[in-house]
């Protein structure tokens, strides 16, 4: 386990500045606790102070997870969101979709949000702008990326891709050895 | 009377010798046909019918497999034996009877992508340059004689790469290079680069990371200026938000034209009909629907302007 050097927290803060934009700031400074992130085994784990001095306790190789997997980074250094992040991303979202209970199933197996399956989506958003994606009951679905801007949304066919889908909760039973 | 004695046991030794190897040696009229590779015998003689009636077929089927049999064990033991542990083996020669195919010959196999490639771009497989071990102990013992005297007089060798060979592979070649460049007074900081060279890929610097519990306020505040810095890169004017926002001015527009010439044509075709009273209702319903339709809009966009961030000063809205 090692902190993050310069580099690293520069590409994470991108990544996640994407989906909540400055509200990182919120996660960095929190007021209820001092939080940090923390590298292991190329995985980004976001746990509190008092956490990780009891995880020193373990060895490297014993170690499988500290606190909330955020992420981890690839053999490219490019960083990779994982579903284990959306209770931090949820409340500090910043675009937001919310899916029709029909195509609710469809993207929970992985698949990407069409037309027919959008039930609202956060005025102003950009195309590819990072979103979290919200059942009809505002429960927390998973997040993706805006294949269309909202204005598109609006004139598009309604077989068309609305959002790619990125992580959904789903992926908690189907790569239940993947995750950490 | 000894000598009788010793023809006599002669005499007998031959003829015993003689009913063994009778039971050895086996008359013949046709010679069999060996193929010692496979273990086989072939008889060509022909078989009579009346060997075969009643009792006398098996007697004369077992004497016939017992002869050919002594036959091929026979040619066997003609082979050159050696001993193996207790056992003595001979190597059996190559087979001579052709035997069909067990399994249906291959089919062709369709090539590869490499293949592929390889007949597109004209590629030929080149074999490697066939180096032998050398088994000359002189050069090895020049070697190892230069080696005693540097290691007596303490003089530092490079390093195992650089063995003077006399093919040096690339690997050979760019290691000599990076000795050659770090073998300067400021270990080959300052060395500049040929017009192709490629920087050398290893530093050979230990990388060093932040301690794990470190300062955590420190840590906080370095974030979060990084954050900020992040935040003031971001360019002002955003093309896609300029773009979004010209596409809804112009449908704001369209709608507006949208009413007015609603109204207009709405005047027109009732002109006849409820004349005045429907002109002048429907004159004042259009420009103040008109005007209604240019505030709405209006108010919406500003609505979505401040509730986003102001990026720039993008004329009037």
């Amino acid at each position: 386990m090692r902190p993050l050097t310069d580099e690293e927290t520069k590409t994470m803060f991108e990544k996640l500045s994407k989906y909540i934009g400055d509200n990182i700031k919120l996660l960095v400074d929190r007021p209820d606790g001092s939080y940090c992130f923390r590298l292991h085994n190329d995985r980004v784990y976001y746990m509190s102070e008092k956490i990780l001095k009891l995880a020193t306790h373990i060895s490297r190789d014993k170690l499988v997870s500290v606190g909330t997997c955020f992420g981890k980074f690839t053999k490219t250094i490019k960083f990779r969101l994982h579903i284990t992040a959306l209770d931090f991303l949820a409340p500090y979202a910043k675009f937001k979709v919310w899916v029709k209970s029909g195509a609710e199933q469809s993207f929970l197996y992985g698949n990407h949000v069409l037309k027919a399956g959008l039930g609202r989506i956060t005025e102003n958003t950009m195309q590819y702008q990072g979103v979290v994606v919200y059942s009809m009951t505002d429960v927390p679905l998973g997040f993706g990326v805006a294949a269309k801007s909202t204005l598109e949304c609006r004139q598009v066919d309604p077989m068309s891709i609305v959002v790619f889908h990125q992580a959904d909760v789903g992926e908690f039973i189907r790569n239940e050895d993947t995750l950490t | 009377m000894a000598a009788c004695s010793v023809e006599a046991l002669l005499a007998k030794a031959e003829q015993e010798e003689a009913e063994k190897l009778k039971s050895i040696t086996v008359q013949k009229d046709l010679d069999l046909e060996f193929d010692i590779g496979n273990l086989l015998a072939s008889d060509k003689t022909r078989i009579e019918s009346r060997d075969f009636r009643g009792q006398k077929k098996e007697d004369f089927l077992r004497s016939l497999a017992r002869d050919n049999t002594q036959l091929l064990v026979n040619e066997i033991w003609k082979l050159p034996s050696e001993r193996v542990e207790e056992a003595i083996v001979t190597k059996l020669p190559d087979q001579t009877t052709p035997l069909p195919r067990e399994k249906p010959p291959p089919k062709p196999r369709p090539p590869t992508k490499w293949e592929e490639f390889a007949k597109l771009k004209g590629i030929q497989k080149r074999k490697k340059t066939n180096l032998v071990w050398d088994e000359n102990r002189v050069d090895k013992n020049e070697y190892n004689r230069l080696k005693n005297i540097a290691r007596a007089q303490k003089v530092k060798l490079p390093g195992v790469g650089l063995i003077p060979t006399p093919q040096q592979s690339k690997e050979d070649l760019v290691k000599a290079v990076s000795v050659a460049r770090t073998s300067t007074a400021s270990a080959g900081r300052f060395q500049d680069r040929l017009p192709k060279e490629k920087p050398p890929r290893k530093t050979g610097k230990k990388r060093k990371f932040e301690p794990l519990i470190g300062n955590f306020s420190n840590e906080k505040q370095k974030q979060l200026e990084l954050l900020k810095h992040m935040g003031s890169k971001k360019p002002q004017l955003d093309i896609n938000r300029a773009v979004n926002k010209q596409m809804r001015e112009e449908n704001r527009e369209e709608a507006a034209a949208r009413f007015k010439k609603g109204g207009k044509k709405g005047r027109k075709s009732t002109m006849s009909g409820k004349g005045g009273k429907g002109k002048g209702g429907k004159g004042k319903g259009g420009p103040g629907k008109g005007a209604q339709g240019k505030g709405g809009p209006g108010k919406g966009g500003q609505g979505g302007k401040s509730g986003g961030k102001r990026r720039g000063k993008l004329g009037k809205h």
